[in-house]
């Protein structure tokens, strides 16, 4: 599982919170290049955690170890705080779930965009307000100047969350991840904001970690599937019907999918999966 | 068993008068289950509370079990239909323990006391009748949507109002609890009225489904419709595409 220029390398990622034995993330490993990578799981399975810790947002009461964490072929997890601060949006970005909890409520939407621009370009406050403006307008805001103006709950959610991502991929990071950036979205606008976020990470030649419970959007969207359980990758995959792990197999089977009518949905045989074993 | 016609809800007054839903109609037979779709803001959620009468300005007619209410309801006609509500994190007092949340609509309802009944009701949900003594925070959120359930059963409904009962749960959780509503149906005979923007899930759980944009039905599907994709019109069959992508 080689990439050609990778933009991360993860050997060994391990997660544990405060003294507890129980590792949140139990040695997961994968490279990154510039491409759709996926982590499916349930909640708890410890995927939003890896995203963390990649972008080193955990507490300070989490201990983070690795073997190897490389981003552009420079260790992650020996630098400071500081030149932490300097990487997070300008190389690597997160682009949360719900927009509403993200954007500040008492700033305008153009104010917070520009403030991005100021902070990764330098920019004096017209260049920037001019360059937020573009942003919104490549994320396909309708109206700029007038969304400009307008307070995020003036907004709708999918508007927001293109916002959200105008914002993330104003320096052209060359890392992004999204936590779960459709699950607080409309049918409608999941596929408009996710091929929004497909072109513009494409155009920027990034990479892009897509961290979802949502196994067949994640399986229709990316190129790789990472499926994680109790904090370790049971197995990864190009396609959904490759699926082996009895984990992977009982998520697919408990989505109801009217297409094939059952009468009662499969669930979870945690005893069986327990049994085949999720060693790292 | 339920009877509505021409329902319509507002909010607000004046100028920012908002007509949410406009003069829907609709019937669902004793043990059928209706599945409502559509985006957020198309009204699914106002028809629902219409019915359950949380909203008591809505004008129209709606009957249940052949009598029609008024906006204020007797004690009869609340016990009709009970709701369960989408967030198991936040329907459930976080300070009180799970067999004083399950009493509470029997002591509200003057049936009782109702403390006898706790362990059968969370033993029907597939929970153990320990759990009673719990607070909510010591539950997963399947197990919540579970207890949730549960309450909405203490005062034994002919219809169950299901708003988006599953959308803040796993797939693996969400196959749990809609196995469980599914096998609840069969054992009381209940009757369903479940809003969700998941049509998998709606096709899954429902007989007849109602396709909902800007506060009016756009479409009528089927069970079979579902199973072969058939649609009757543009909106439902943009919702169609969007839902298996």
């Amino acid at each position: 599982m080689t990439v050609p220029d990778p933009i991360l390398t993860v050997r060994d990622l391990t997660v544990r919170f405060a003294r507890s034995s129980v590792k949140a993330v139990n040695g997961v490993s994968f490279d990154l290049g510039a491409e759709r990578l996926g982590v499916v799981g349930e909640s708890g399975s410890g995927k939003s955690t890896v995203g963390r810790a990649l972008m080193r947002l955990l507490p300070p009461s989490a201990t983070t170890e690795a073997s190897q964490l490389d981003f552009e072929g420079a260790p992650l997890l020996t630098r400071s705080e500081r030149e932490m601060r300097r990487l997070r949006g300008n190389d690597m970005a997160l682009i949360m779930q719900d927009p509403r909890y993200s954007l500040n409520p008492v700033l305008p939407i153009g104010k917070q965009v520009a403030e991005a621009a100021m902070l990764h370009f330098k920019l004096g406050k017209k260049d920037a307000y001019a360059r937020a403006a573009d942003m919104l307008g490549r994320v396909r805001i309708a109206d700029v100047a007038r969304t400009m103006d307008l307070y995020p709950h003036q907004i709708s959610g999918g508007m927001g969350q293109r916002v959200m991502i105008a914002m993330m991929l104003l320096a052209k990071p060359r890392l992004v991840i999204a936590d779960e950036p459709t699950s607080a979205l409309d049918v409608s606008v999941r596929g408009d904001v996710l091929r929004l976020l497909d072109d513009l990470v494409r155009e920027n030649n990034s990479g892009l970690l897509l961290i979802s419970h949502d196994i067949r959007m994640v399986a229709a969207f990316c190129e790789r599937i990472l499926v994680m359980y109790k904090g370790v990758v049971v197995e990864t995959l190009t396609k959904l019907e490759d699926a082996q792990h009895p984990y992977t197999r009982g998520l697919i089977a408990a989505m109801p999918d009217p297409r094939n009518p059952v009468r009662r949905l499969q669930v979870l045989d945690r005893k069986a999966i327990d049994a085949v074993g999720v060693q790292p | 068993m339920i009877d509505v016609k021409d329902l319509s809800v507002a909010f607000g007054q004046g100028e920012a008068r908002k007509q949410v839903v406009k003069s829907v109609s609709l019937s669902v037979a004793k043990g059928e289950t209706l599945g409502i779709v559509g985006e957020s803001g198309c009204g699914k959620s106002t028809v629902l509370r219409s019915l359950a009468g949380l909203d008591r300005h809505w004008e129209g007619e709606i009957k249940l079990a052949g009598t029609a209410v008024a906006k204020t309801r007797t004690r009869e006609q609340l016990l009709l239909a009970q709701m369960v509500f989408q967030d198991p994190y936040s329907s459930i007092h976080p300070r009180h323990r799970i067999e004083r949340v399950l009493v509470e609509p029997m002591q509200s309802m003057k049936r009782g006391d109702g403390w006898d009944k706790v362990g059968p009701a969370l033993e029907q949900v597939g929970l153990p009748a320990a759990f009673a003594e719990r607070f909510p925070h010591e539950l997963s959120g399947g197990q919540r949507q579970r207890v949730a359930i549960a309450r909405a059963l203490m005062l034994e409904p002919e219809v169950l109002l299901l708003d988006e009962p599953t959308s803040a749960l796993d797939v693996s959780v969400q196959a749990e609890v809609l196995n469980l509503l599914s096998d609840l149906r069969e054992q009381r005979n209940l009757t369903y009225v479940l809003v969700s923007h998941d049509l998998a899930v709606i096709g899954h759980m429902c007989d007849r489904v109602l396709v909902m944009k800007d506060g009016s039905f756009v479409d009528e599907l089927t069970r079979d419709d579902l199973k072969h994709g058939r649609t009757h019109s543009d909106y439902a069959r943009e919702l169609f595409a969007a839902s298996y992508l």
